[in-house]
């Protein structure tokens, strides 16, 4: 590991100042994937700003009835939460399946959603990877690639991002907060993660020095029900080989809001909008749930090894949906 | 030693910023220790190899075993994820302090009582773990196979599948995982 300075901020200014001051400076939070990668020699800055005094902690309701969830609230606390378990359950599902207790008790929102990618060419400082060393290949394409992307991949890059918690904030349509240098700005978590393309060393759309001090939901539409499946190599503590959050209406039979995300699949949580389209009105049926999971999973082009992830996918969602469906009818 | 010492050899601090080493001090098991560590240094490496206590467990060291699981404030963590910087002013507490004196912990008793090891490696992590999974059940907080239905009020019952998730954490090379779930559930009543 390269050595660094440490330096640890009580405000929020301070923190990014520090940063703007020092190229190559990193922001610590829980350092479960940060640390992780500093020891792999993936990672070596010069200067890490802990961001664990920082008055970001807090899961609060909103004046609009929906719920902030400050940047440096540990994945555990927020899993735990009742307000979160009670209108948000995908949330706190998503948590639970992800990582270990002790992990999670490290973690935190922040940092779940910035963390990077487990292909196993980026964690080998031994290897070309486009996405740490820009332009040097891809040898996962034609490698070890039985975990990789299967929708929105490039020629430059076949990453998943691993996180758990980030497909359900997609399905919830919660919002990142960033504050940087040049102030604060809102993005919505299913944009703020990006397609490889050509320029896969970008995972998201923040900039040098911007600091994530929150996640904000919205209100969930009354009645709604949440869920979070993953499917693994064994029964915990392993990342997804697919996943699926959802959040549905049900009234009379037919289907009101849809929300449905994909984890395990993309270089990003990967909204669903082509399976809500085919879900909004319609009755709520197998028959429908496998029309919405075609619909959006027949743009999939598996690589050679990962084939498997499309009917596993398919299968998470049409059981997601039916389950969530006959738990939700408001005439039933 | 002397915080000097441990200095980082010129040049490798970058300029005016501070220095690649910190002085801090830890609660570890009810006393306070003050140590001076390169930055770099690892809760686990400052447990073991600054203050000499070796019951926790270095497995893989990238977060995958849970072997060097201590309580941070009470709170279970892989201290091999952690550096020992960010834990200034925290309380830990390993394996070693989990006793009484002389008198074991209950977790400890049980392990002992129903030959929850084999090679014993894993052990120190897995009774830190588990004496934090009773407190996290007690307290009801959920876990992955706890019925999202139930309400978020009041103790989650141990049943083993309850265990074995909540265990996930800590990988047993051996395979003990039989006789852990028997000691937990024991422990637990
Ligand atoms: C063995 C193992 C298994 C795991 N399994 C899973 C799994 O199944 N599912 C899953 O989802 N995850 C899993 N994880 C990953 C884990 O969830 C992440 O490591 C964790 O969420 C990262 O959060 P952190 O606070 O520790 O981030 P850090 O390691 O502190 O930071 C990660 C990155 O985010 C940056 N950062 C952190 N906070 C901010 C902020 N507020 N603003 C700007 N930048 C910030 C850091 O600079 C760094 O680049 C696993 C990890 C391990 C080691
Ligand atoms: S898939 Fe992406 S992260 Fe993996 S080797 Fe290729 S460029 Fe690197
Ligand atoms: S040594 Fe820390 S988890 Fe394996
Ligand atoms: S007893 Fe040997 S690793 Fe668990």
């Amino acid at each position: 590991m390269k050595p660094f300075a440490y330096v640890r901020p009580e405000r929020t200014e301070e923190a990014i100042d520090r940063f703007a001051a020092q190229p190559g400076a990193r922001f610590l939070a829980g350092g479960t994937n940060l640390v992780d990668l500093m020891k792999l020699g993936v990672a070596g800055p010069p200067l890490l700003i802990d961001i664990n005094g920082l008055p970001l902690d807090a899961v609060e309701e909103t004046a609009a009835g929906g719920l902030h969830i400050g940047a440096t609230a540990r994945n555990s606390d927020v899993a735990a939460h009742p307000l979160v378990r009670v209108r948000y359950p995908a949330l706190s599902q998503a948590l639970l399946a992800g990582a270990s207790p002790q992990l999670r008790n490290a973690a935190t929102t922040g940092g779940n959603l910035l963390q990077r990618t487990r292909c196993p060419y980026f964690q080998d400082a031994s290897k070309p990877c486009n996405k740490r060393a820009p332009g040097s290949g891809c040898p996962a394409r034609e490698g070890v690639h039985r975990d990789l992307a299967v929708l929105g991949h490039s020629a430059h890059c076949v990453a998943t991002h691993p996180s758990d918690m980030a497909v359900a904030l997609a399905a919830l349509d919660a919002e990142v907060r960033l504050r940087g240098p040049a102030g604060e700005r809102t993005v919505p978590v299913a944009e703020f993660h990006r397609l490889p393309g050509d320029r896969p060393d970008r995972d998201t759309v923040i900039e040098d020095g911007e600091l994530i001090t929150g996640v904000t939901l919205p209100a969930p539409p009354s009645g709604a029900r949440g869920a979070y499946r993953k499917a693994r190599d064994r029964a915990s503590y392993a990342f997804a080989l697919a996943s699926v959050a959802a959040v549905l209406t049900v009234e009379d039979g037919r289907i009101g809001h849809a929300a449905l995300a994909f984890g395990g699949l993309a270089h990003k949580p990967w909204r669903a909008h082509a399976a809500e389209e085919v879900l909004r009105g319609a009755p709520a049926t197998a028959e429908t749930y496998r029309r919405a999971a075609d619909a959006e999973l027949a743009a999939a082009e598996p690589l050679r090894d990962n084939g498997f992830k499309v009917p596993l996918a398919r299968n998470l969602a049409v059981s997601v949906l039916h389950d969530l469906a006959s738990r939700t009818d408001t005439t039933g | 030693m002397e915080p000097v010492d441990r200095t980082a050899p010129a040049g490798e601090t970058p300029e005016g910023a501070p220095e690649a080493v910190s002085t801090l001090t830890l609660r570890v098991n009810g006393t306070a220790r003050t140590l001076t560590v390169d930055n770099r240094t690892t809760l686990l490496d400052a447990l073991r190899d600054h203050l000499d206590l070796t019951g926790s467990k270095k497995g893989c060291d990238h977060g995958q075993c849970g072997a060097c699981t201590v309580l941070l404030d009470g709170r279970r963590v892989n201290s091999c994820l952690l550096l020992a910087v960010v834990c200034a002013g925290a309380s830990v507490t390993t394996v070693e302090g989990l006793s009484d004196g002389d008198r074991l912990h209950p977790v400890q008793e049980a392990f002992v009582a129903r030959d929850a090891l084999q090679c014993g490696y894993c052990t120190p992590g897995q009774i830190c773990s588990a004496v934090a999974l009773l407190h996290e059940a007690a307290d009801g907080q959920p876990s992955y196979v706890t019925p999202p239905e139930r309400s978020p009020d009041g103790p989650v019952s141990l049943t083993p599948e309850e265990i074995r998730e909540r265990m996930s954490g800590n990988i047993c090379r051996c395979g003990a995982y039989p006789n852990i779930v028997d000691a937990i559930e024991e422990a637990a009543r």
